[in-house]
């Protein structure tokens, strides 16, 4: 076997390795759903036979009697808003970090570093108590806010990071080249900023999305209660 | 200073603050609220008995033989699941960045596990696991009726493979974050001095991606200190799998003892302090030049 081929198998190799790794538990999780009740038990990796029953299930009785479908707008609906404000805070922030001198600027990074390590668990108490008193507990905007503190962090320094790669220059050559100020803004440099903002928002949504302790604890119904917390309870319950 | 410079730091000014500001409304505020309830009895199941208790919270906490199983158990899943993903992402971020093919589908499908709801990757990998509904038992080499949440360390060995499993792409990312800035020419230069691929490993890529190891070691192993969603999802503390912030929430919002729940609240957020400032003290200056806005 020549050099070439010998690499090409061991990639190959590799490329297998990661990609069951990261497959296995997700394929093995539809699986699970497309078992009819019966057939749950078999401990069979590949269902034996297909059934859409559980997911019909979800979706039985429409908004007020499905289980999932009130979580289910819940959830999106506090994680596009978390992430809209979190993008546009973060913008002005890090535009600010990146272009501007000014003093207290490591202030706000080591700030927002500090914060991206705090433990969510040392404010669920107080939060708990300050959203009882202001009526916020178990409401929409009771879970947006602390997981704008918590995203935030994260989307300063990816933006912050893009924006210092962007070449600000351009935008005084489109002017002389005869741009309005707007149109410098919104035909050189949003599209240069555009993937930066879309990795930012992909992952301020994931945070918000994914979050199970604040949604446990700061809701106690459908009203607010999103997917993660609403998901069908554990075994030991 | 002139009034250009000024009118500058004022723009810059006003454009953080609203950043600034939502970022402490739910940390800085928060915590001194914690700090001042962890000094009284508050219980809300009894709203009347009450007051200034001083610090008998805390001496309750740290003279509790249960906090320190609780710490013993969140820094042996930390250490054992951080370590675990550091030599998994390493591997996975080489795959990445070096595959002469299928980067793409490789990075793809990497992102996979971050983009799951852990709660969800929980639930599936309880399901693998159990002896009723799992497939894992039927695997050969492993006895059929294995109870894996029947014990303390066959509970930890599946916590630790589903955190691991969703938390490894992270680490690949920011490791492959390192990994790219590394010049391609130092490799042909070590190749042609007759350097093996392991002396290239060891004495190029480990050197030169240290501020990013360590970046990514500090946000890890910070983020696994507050393991909560998987341990409370498969076991509930139950067989001595008790987290610290198990036990914070078990306080604060099952028993709705405030006072006892909030001196565990300050203390694990003394201790991620701790960890902090040992990692900066131990690395500070290589953490410095990892860092996007140094």
């Amino acid at each position: 076997m020549g050099r070439g081929s010998r690499d090409y198998a061991y990639w190959s190799i590799a490329i297998a390795v990661v990609l069951i790794f990261a497959l296995i538990p997700v394929v093995w999780l539809i699986s699970v759903s497309l078992k009819p009740p019966e057939a749950v038990t078999d401990g069979r990796f590949i269902p034996s036979e297909v059934s859409f029953d559980n997911y019909k299930s979800l979706f039985e009785g429409g908004i007020d009697d499905s289980p999932f479908i009130k979580p289910l707008i819940n959830s999106i609906v506090i994680a596009l808003t978390t992430t809209v404000i979190a993008i546009v805070l973060a913008s002005f922030a890090a535009y600010a970090i990146a272009r501007l001198e000014f003093p207290g600027k490591r202030l706000i990074l080591a700030g927002a570093l500090a914060i991206a390590m705090f433990p969510p668990i040392s404010t669920v108490g107080p939060l708990f108590d300050m959203w009882r008193a202001l009526g916020l507990y178990d409401t929409y905007p009771g879970l947006i806010i602390p997981y704008l503190t918590f995203s935030l962090p994260l989307a300063i320094y990816v933006l912050v990071a893009f924006f210092r790669e962007i070449p600000w220059d351009l935008e005084q050559a489109a002017q002389v080249d005869g741009a309005t100020p707007f149109q410098a803004f919104t035909k050189v440099i949003v599209p240069l900023a555009a993937p930066g903002v879309f990795t930012a928002a992909i992952l301020v949504f994931i945070f918000a999305w994914n979050d199970f302790l604040f949604a446990i604890s700061l809701t106690s119904s459908d009203a607010s209660r999103t997917v993660p917390a609403a998901s069908p309870q554990p075994r030991w319950w | 200073m002139s009034s250009r410079t000024r009118s500058e730091h004022k723009l810059a000014w006003m454009l953080c603050a609203p950043a600034v500001l939502a970022m402490l409304a739910v940390t800085a505020y928060p915590i001194g609220y914690a700090v001042v309830l962890s000094l009284q009895q508050i219980d809300l199941r009894f709203p009347d008995e009450g007051g200034f208790v001083g610090l008998d919270n805390y001496s309750a906490v740290l003279t509790s033989q249960l906090w320190w199983e609780d710490i013993f158990n969140t820094v042996f899943l930390m250490v054992t699941s951080v370590a675990i993903e550091l030599v998994l992402g390493m591997a996975i971020a080489l795959v990445m960045h070096r595959a002469i093919f299928g980067r793409g589908v490789v990075r793809t499908s990497v992102l996979i596990p971050y983009g799951i709801i852990t709660v969800v990757a929980a639930f599936a990998w309880q399901f693998a696991f159990a002896p009723d509904t799992g497939f894992v038992n039927h695997l050969p080499l492993i006895a059929d009726d294995m109870d894996w949440f029947g014990g303390r360390f066959s509970s930890f060995a599946v916590i630790i493979m589903a955190e691991v499993w969703k938390t490894t792409p992270f680490m690949a990312l920011l490791l492959l974050a390192g990994l790219v800035t590394i010049d391609g020419g130092l490799y042909e230069a070590a190749k042609v001095d007759g350097a093996s691929a392991w002396q290239r490993f060891t004495r190029i890529t480990l050197p030169l991606m240290k501020p990013a190891i360590l970046v990514a070691l500090l946000f890890r192993t910070l983020d696994a200190f507050r393991v909560f969603d998987t341990i409370f999802i498969m076991t509930r503390g139950a067989q001595d799998t008790e987290s610290v912030s198990i036990l914070g929430f078990n306080q604060l919002i099952s028993r709705l003892n405030l006072g006892l729940g909030s001196a565990v609240s300050v203390l694990i957020f003394l201790c991620v302090f701790l960890i902090a400032f040992l990692f900066v003290r131990g690395f500070g200056t290589k953490l410095d030049e990892g860092r996007p806005g140094g």
